[in-house]
């Protein structure tokens, strides 16, 4: 499962954020899953709290948060916006799967549903992010 | 925040050298250069990890006769093995379909592919980028710490002109750049003294070779040609030392 080199980035970057802000504990991290990229959080959520393991004190009580965020789209050619689940359907599984590893391929099997440009942007719900990382300074 | 542009340097830890190829122009040559350099120096024993970055025109996997594999899931992706290759394309996922991306989509693009495949300890990750200097080698710049470009050159003024303009951006940035190649020579006229102006060191020279279109599609034929044999004669010694 190729969720566990993105969960192992969410980490790395909850330690690189925690130095910079000198954190003793990380308390919370914010994680936003892009609709387009269709992660499967039970394997990301088990995944993220096994990377957590490599720096135990740091994680010891750390609360990963997931939020799910719609995918949306607009054309660039005529402007129209439109939703993930207006493509969904119309997908094979292996264009699923595909879109999956690396969403831009969004862009070889989707188009706009008026004109059917495959120029649009992905104007949210792309895929993994981190929204915000907190924790408790060492003072 | 981004959780990929972090872990890069991860996945990139064990890779000695990273070679960008590049060039100005299209058509020079850069893909059929950057394949048999990975093919070329994967026979003189190194481990050679092949990159197609051309998302726009790829075409690396042509040159190869790699057209049926897949890559393995695996804690990331695993580039398959091409010819003790591994090689990675955007091909896997976009099949025969052609991907119209803009620029900022192609950052993303190769921030996913960075951040999610594993190649392991390679002595050489050589990529095949796409035609002049634009966002995308701004964004391998940024995102591989390692990176050093190879730059092909071919006589032809029209090209120099945008070799010389290549070369300049990447002295001016101070990316570490191995040498130019001068590809499809048909005459005595050499670049070398043109590069060699601007202290950057110039690789060698390889002919034109009627041979090259009928060794296409396979990696033997390929390094029986006199495209490989001039790279295993000339270049790849200079950038085994570099
Ligand atoms: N030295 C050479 N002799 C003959 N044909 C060549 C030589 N170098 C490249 N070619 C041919 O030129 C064409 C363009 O090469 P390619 O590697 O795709 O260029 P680029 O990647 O720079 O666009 C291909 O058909 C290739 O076989
Ligand atoms: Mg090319
Ligand atoms: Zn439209």
């Amino acid at each position: 499962m190729h969720e566990w080199a993105l969960a192992e980035a969410v980490v790395v970057t909850a330690i690189k954020t925690a130095k910079e802000h000198s954190f003793r504990e990380v308390t919370d991290i914010e994680i936003q899953l892009g609709q387009l990229q269709q992660i499967d959080k039970d394997v990301f959520a088990f995944a993220v709290e096994k990377a957590l393991k490599s720096q135990r004190l740091l994680f010891k009580e750390t609360k990963v948060h997931f939020h799910d965020e719609e995918a949306v789209f607009q054309c660039r050619n005529c402007g129209r916006e439109w939703t993930f689940e207006d493509n969904k359907k119309k997908l094979s599984t292996t264009e699923s799967e595909a879109i999956h590893f690396v969403p831009e391929v969004a862009h070889a099997y989707m188009g706009c549903p008026d004109c059917q440009s495959t120029d649009f942007e992905i104007l949210k719900g792309r895929g993994v992010s981190v929204s915000s990382i907190t924790g408790e300074r060492d003072d | 925040m981004d959780p990929r542009v972090n872990i890069i340097d991860k996945r990139l830890e064990k890779v000695k050298k990273v070679v960008a190829v590049s060039g100005g122009k299209g058509g020079i040559g850069k893909s059929t250069f950057a394949a048999i350099l990975a093919l070329t120096l994967s026979k003189r024993g190194h481990n050679v990890g092949l990159l197609d970055l051309d998302f726009w025109g790829p075409s690396a996997h042509v040159i190869l006769g790699a057209e049926k594999v897949l890559p393995e899931e695996k804690e990331g992706i695993i580039p398959p093995d091409i010819h003790n290759l591994k090689f990675m394309t955007i091909m896997y996922y976009t099949a025969d379909k052609a991907l119209t991306i803009r620029k900022a989509a192609f950052e993303n693009a190769v921030l996913e592919l960075l951040s999610v495949v594993q190649w392991g300890a390679l002595d050489y990750l050589i990529m095949d980028m796409p035609p002049g200097i634009g966002d995308p080698t701004l964004d391998v710049i940024r995102l591989m710490k390692k990176v050093r470009f190879c730059v092909i050159a071919a006589q032809s003024q029209v090209v120099m002109e945008t070799v010389i303009k290549t070369l300049n951006t990447l002295i001016e940035l101070k990316i570490s750049i191995t040498g130019v190649v001068q590809n499809m020579k048909m005459n005595e006229r050499s670049v070398r003294e043109q590069i060699e102006r601007l202290h950057v060191p110039f690789l060698g020279e390889i002919e034109f070779d009627a041979g090259l279109e009928e060794a296409m599609g396979n990696p033997d034929d390929l390094l029986q040609t006199g495209f490989a044999k001039a790279i295993d004669r000339s270049i790849a010694g200079k950038l085994e030392n570099f």
